[in-house]
């Protein structure tokens, strides 16, 4: 029996959630005795009044498009994977690796090195915590929490020894080499005359998180694996006996969404740092969850949430340039968004169905319902 | 390794083990009620802060600790709210209190005191005082007994004591009480108990509760008994730890103890490398020393060191079936 | 019988769930000292309507009379003061609480445990020698039996000083010699004093137990009749609305060539417990062999070996050829290409995703095949068309292969798994429940579709925990317990005394044996069984 309709649920759920935690949020801001309208304004117009301000946004939102794609597809075979932070860490390194001490003789084909580099590592990451899953039963959620522990340590050890460059003070590997440099939309856009995202970081990497958003979309409602992945989502002991191996599902869903956090580092490392510096992942893996749970774990959702939360990102460093409040602002923001979307859903969800049931035609006939796409 | 040395290593290991002995006991009402709890870590922090804020302002330690206490049951309420009567899941809510618990705490220490979201330096009656138990001056003298008296036992602060004692009573209360029959029944069970005409909801609701006041307690301890004041993420994972042990523990009080003291002995270690490299005539890299807890709680959430069943109804919101 | 206040009186109950209605304008009087039975198909709302009673559901309309005083039962707390004690179908013990922490849960004197648990044992062990409820009160709920486990809820009501007792489809789980017990005690009770409701879809026991049934079909009352005054021919009616065939219309099979052979089969759960103790048996082409047995002695570890979803030792061919059992052809995918189709006992769990559209689930388990996948891709729009024409054979209503499966009502959810398994045309058929939770239309389409298949030479294992359907379909009949075949027996020449005999563990059918050995019997399998656990 279906409650409502389906737009209301894809639609009308999220928006009504982030309204309340946009609601929250300035009553937040109002207790720290700033406006929040001007707040806002000044958010709007620091993160789409420019190209310039157009190119942080699209840079922090491709970054969120592969964490956020990264756990929608771990959602979608029932594993909570918080692992994404750690997973983009080791992204980070597999580039850092391949850009250092591979020679590339042109950008786009050390593109392609550095996202099979930036995939791998990532997937790896991702693979011990699957495995515990499949065989031991250790709970991914917990695992992949350690995993992030682990990795930053790991990272931390690296950055200040092995890859440190002899001479330097600070724990990052030095540059990668020009080959290695990706082409920014001020390179790709800017004319003669106009200059175009000047100075910002988003770069060609921002059409790469776009095709990952059509391939996801095609691996999870076109392809048996999707079929497999979300049948055994939707219930383990229903996929056993239709022959799907929990083990294999587990393993691989878990390493393309690892696959996928690690995706990042050809954004942020790759296309934006050049280099690999410590915390370079900031959070994104965290803010996958909140990208994901916004977007309903739909590829196309996640993009439209990961632009949301690229302006938040953005449109927060501004607000924290210009007045007192601090960029952990955006942390309670998005705390608050996936508190509403994921673990308060019903309480948004409940009033909308009476709302609906009582809207309804008594006597319902056998409605058509689309498939669930 | 000396005998003052590894007195000295054990008794920071009791003043770290403590902080994670509170959020692992509270994590222990929570689960063995049926909600599974990763916001341990956020309630902690929030009420570090709001201990340490409140203790700088009022320059009383215990007024501090009573808000503190007041932050985590507020997250605790959320928690209890997204999973007990909005049926919601329990994993996101406890993400999403830990998210929240970090950003709120920076944004209003920095609103109130502008110290980089840090609170100012704690200092006498704002913190938390060392105890002298009785006869020590007397006893100290004594070879071997003495020092462990004066130095492991004696001198730690108030929560430590508390920590130490909570364990015997949650021990007491969980399987000599009538509320502790019931709540270990709704953990395992929510319909036997609803059928029996007790409510699910308000059981769940007071582990829930329990679970904020000792998070409370931990988080109070982190900051002006362990620390001076409060810094930015001063968690640092110790909510995670304490699950961690949750699990290593079976979700047994005693055990809880031992798997608490465990991780506080490896916390300790790691800050003295010296020791270290004295016992084991190498030098181990800090960073393995910071990663050692967490790569041991993934060894035992494999089950290599012995298997651990949970409470059959954890993480299950209770829906009513005939 | 000389009291003329009811014990219980509802007065035009009615209860919907969203637009289905549940309970339409429902009233009945329950006299008391008497056990009351209330019979009806699956989702006639009977559960619904002792629901309300029991206060889990709050009811739209209509008032509650307890020994003719209107009482508002807003909770458990409420029915459970108000004299009312339920058993319910699916125990609601704590696994791991022993049985005295069980009886005492909800009951306690005090705060402190102790005293109320001494209480309870003295009182126990007064219940005990009252009624023939005999048990250990330190044993845990996981370490014994379901019978005893129904017992252990029996004395929860009774230790609440419960003068009403309410009990929901006991007999499913149980032997018909623990029946037989059951209702012992509740013949007891009854001349105690106390008031029985019992609620049921078998006509047997209704006949043999109750002193007025009443009986309801779509959520409404039809008829309220003295026991003695009727009859299951009657009975069946009233609950159906029209006549039915209690009987399958079948030739006589002609069994061919072996198809499948068990031999020595067995498996270890993973706790350790030996749940099939050394399997064999043997099915021919056109032949149905039913195995017949009371839920939980194997039946269902016996599926799922066969079906590919369980790891044993031991060996099985199908057709003359072996099948990997353990190792990475032991899989679901590897038996359906070798021609093993399975309808599962459970299709909420198994059977279907019900959060999938019917066409998503008709592919389900065979959408690996050539003809839905092009390349790395599904043919969905195959697969709808597939779908779409299966539901149209099979008569699934509403015909609409985009519905989710959980929107399709309990036989129309069977028909699409049993359409989907059966139009394989597979070698063998592996059926568990093919009428659980079925209304009477789709049992007997269900039923002739296994029949047509056997015609066709195919092999089918049907296993089901009605004896009613195991004896009207099989052309033979093997009867399990506790893990092993206890016998074969071919329909004409058995009945239920005897099956019931095998179902308790009992080989020696011939000779006349008493309750007290049966007894015996179960108790002593159920220690060595506990005792290897």
């Amino acid at each position: 029996m279906q409650k409502m309709p389906q737009w209301a649920d894809v639609v009308l759920i999220p928006l009504i959630s982030l309204l309340l935690a946009a609601l929250l949020s300035a009553l937040v801001i109002l207790a720290i005795g700033e406006n929040p309208w001007s707040a806002l304004k000044l958010m709007v117009d620091g993160s789409m009044g420019s190209t310039y301000a157009w190119g942080y946004t699209l840079y922090y939102a491709t970054n969120f498009i592969f964490t956020g794609l990264a756990v929608a597809i771990a959602i979608h075979a029932r594993l909570f994977n918080i692992g994404g932070e750690g997973q983009a860490m080791l992204g980070g390194l597999g580039v850092a690796l391949i850009a250092l001490y591979i020679p590339w003789p042109h950008w786009s084909i050390a593109l392609l090195g550095g996202a099979v580099g930036a995939a791998l590592f990532g997937a790896a990451w991702a693979l011990i915590p699957a495995w515990l899953q499949a065989k031991r039963g250790s709970h991914i959620v917990i695992t992949t929490i350690m995993f992030n522990f682990i990795a930053a340590a790991l990272l931390n050890y690296l950055l200040i020894g092995a890859l440190k460059p002899s001479g330097s003070m600070e724990p990052a590997t030095g540059r990668f080499p020009e080959a290695t440099h990706l082409p920014t939309f001020q390179d790709m856009f800017s004319t003669a005359e106009t200059a175009l995202f000047r100075g910002a970081p988003v770069n060609v990497s921002f059409f790469v998180a776009l095709l990952a958003c059509v391939a996801v979309w095609a691996l999870i409602w076109r392809t048996r694996l999707g079929y497999e992945i979300r049948a055994f989502g939707q219930s383990e002991s229903a996929a056993k006996y239709a022959g799907i191996s929990p083990t294999r599902i587990i393993v691989v869903t878990m390493l393309i969404s690892g696959g996928l956090a690690g995706m990042m580092a050809i954004n942020n490392v790759m296309g934006e740092a050049e280099r690999l510096v410590l915390n370079a992942v900031e959070g994104a893996g965290f803010i996958g969850i909140a990208v994901a749970l916004m977007g309903r774990s739909h590829p196309f959702g996640v993009l439209l949430a990961a632009l949301l939360f690229g302006f938040l990102y953005q449109g927060g460093a501004e607000l924290a340039l210009w007045t007192s409040i601090p960029r952990e602002l955006i942390v309670v923001i998005q705390a608050l968004v996936i508190l509403f979307t994921g673990a308060l859903d019903n309480m948004v969800r409940m009033p909308l169905e009476a709302m609906f049931l009582r809207l309804r035609p008594a006597p319902k006939p056998a409605r058509k319902t689309e498939p669930a796409e | 390794m000396d005998f003052l040395t590894l007195l000295q290593v054990l008794d920071t290991t009791i003043r770290l083990a403590t902080p994670l002995l509170l959020a692992c006991l509270a994590g222990l009402f929570s689960e063995r009620a049926g909600i599974f709890d990763i916001g341990l870590e956020g309630k902690m922090l929030a009420s570090a802060f709001l201990t340490a804020a409140v203790a700088a302002v009022t320059g009383s330690v215990l007024i501090g600790t009573l808000a503190g206490i007041g932050a985590a049951l507020m997250l605790s309420g959320i928690h209890g709210l997204a999973s007990i009567t909005f049926r919601g899941n329990q994993l996101i809510s406890g993400v999403a209190i830990n998210f929240l618990a970090a950003g709120i705490t920076v944004v209003i220490a920095q609103s109130w005191f502008g110290q980089g979201g840090r609170t100012p330096q704690l200092s006498g009656n704002a913190r938390f005082e060392s105890i002298d138990l009785p006869f020590v001056s007397e006893i100290r003298d004594i070879p071997v007994l003495g020092p462990i008296y004066a130095e492991l036992i004696s001198g730690h602060t108030l929560l430590v004591y508390v920590g130490l004692l909570m364990v015997p009573l949650t021990w007491w209360v969980l399987f000599r009480t009538r509320f502790g029959l019931r709540l270990r029944a709704v953990g395992e069970n929510p319909a036997a108990v609803d059928t029996a005409g007790i409510s699910v909801v308000g059981l769940r609701f007071a582990a829930v509760a329990i679970c904020g006041l000792l998070t409370g307690l931990a988080g109070a301890y982190l900051s002006t008994g362990l620390q001076a004041g409060f810094v930015k993420d001063m968690t640092a994972g110790r909510g995670y730890i304490a699950l961690a042990a949750l699990i290593f523990a079976k979700w047994r009080p005693w055990y809880a103890l031992g798997a608490c003291l465990l991780f506080g002995f490896l916390q300790a270690i790691a800050l003295r490398p010296d020791v270290i490299e004295g016992t084991l005539g190498f030098e181990v890299g800090v960073q393995l020393l910071d990663a050692l807890p967490y790569i041991l709680t993934v060894v035992i959430l494999a089950g290599f060191v012995g298997r651990a069943i949970p409470p059959r109804a954890g993480g299950e919101p209770y829906v009513k079936e005939r | 019988m000389t009291d003329h206040t009811p014990a219980i009186e509802l007065k035009g109950i009615s209860k919907a769930f969203g637009p289905v209605q549940a309970n339409k304008d429902i009233s009945i009087r329950v006299m008391p000292g008497t056990i009351h039975g209330i019979i009806g198909e699956n989702g006639a709302g009977k559960s619904t309507l002792m629901s309300i009673l029991y206060g889990f559901y709050k009811a739209d309309a209509g008032e509650i009379f307890i020994n003719g005083r209107l009482t508002q039962i807003p909770d458990s707390q409420a029915a459970i003061r108000a004299g009312i004690g339920m058993v319910f179908q699916h125990f609601k013990l704590v696994q791991n609480f022993t049985v005295l922490e069980n009886v005492v849960l909800g009951a306690e004197e005090g705060a402190m445990l102790r005293p109320s648990l001494a209480k309870a044992r003295r009182q126990l062990k007064q219940l005990a020698a009252e009624y023939e409820l005999n048990i250990d009160p330190d044993a845990r709920i996981e370490d014994i039996g379901v019978g005893m486990q129904q017992r252990v809820e029996i004395l929860k009501a009774l230790y609440r000083q419960a003068d009403i007792l309410i009990l929901d489809e006991p007999t499913g789980v149980l032997t018909p010699a623990e029946a037989d017990h059951l209702f012992r005690i509740l013949k007891g009770l009854r001349d105690q004093g106390k008031t029985i409701i019992l609620i049921t879809h078998k006509l047997r026991e209704i006949m043999e137990i109750t002193d007025t049934v009443s009986v309801m079909r779509r959520g409404e009352m039809t008829a309220t009749v003295q026991t003695a005054e009727t009859s299951p021919p009657e009975l069946a009616e009233l609950m159906v609305g029209r006549k039915v065939l209690l009987q399958v219309e079948k030739a006589p099979a002609t069994p061919g060539k072996t198809i499948l052979e068990v031999e020595n089969l067995r498996v270890i759960d993973s706790k350790g417990v030996e749940r099939l103790r050394g399997i064999g048996i043997e099915i021919r082409a056109g032949e149905i062999l039913g195995l017949a047995g009371v839920a939980g002695n194997g039946q269902s570890e016996l599926l799922e070996v066969l079906g590919g979803y369980r790891k044993a030792k031991g060996k099985v061919r199908l057709n003359g050829e072996e099948i990997d059992l353990t190792g990475s052809k032991s899989d679901a995918r590897t038996r359906r290409a070798r021609g093993i189709a399975h309808v599962p006992e459970d299709r909420h769990h198994e059977g279907l995703i019900l959060d999938f559209t019917a066409w998503e689930n008709v592919a389900f388990g065979y959408h690996d095949k050539p003809e839905f996948n092009k390349g790395v891709f599904m043919d969905n729009a195959a697969i709808k068309a597939d779908a779409a024409a299966k539901m149209e054979r099979f008569d699934v209503r509403p015909p609409n292969p985009n519905l989710a499966a959980k929107n399709f009502s309990g036989g129309n959810q069977q028909k699409i798994v049993v359409a989907r398994e059966i139009e394989r045309n597979p070698d063998l058929l592996l059926i568990g429940q093919p009428t659980r939770g079925v209304d009477i239309g789709a049992i007997e389409f269900i039923h002739e579709q296994i029949v047509a298949l056997r015609d066709m030479g195919k092999a089918v294992l049907l296993v089901s925990v009605e004896l009613d359907e195991i004896l009207s379909l099989s052309d033979r009949i093997a009867v399990m317990f506790d893990g092993q075949i206890m016998g074969e027996r071919l329909p004409s020449e058995t009945d239920e005394r005897e099956l019931g005999l095998l179902m308790a563990g009992i080989t020696d059918t011939d000779k006349p044996h008493s309750e007290a050995e049966i007894e015996a019997n179960l108790a002593k399998k159920r220690a060595s069984a506990a005792k290897e656990a």
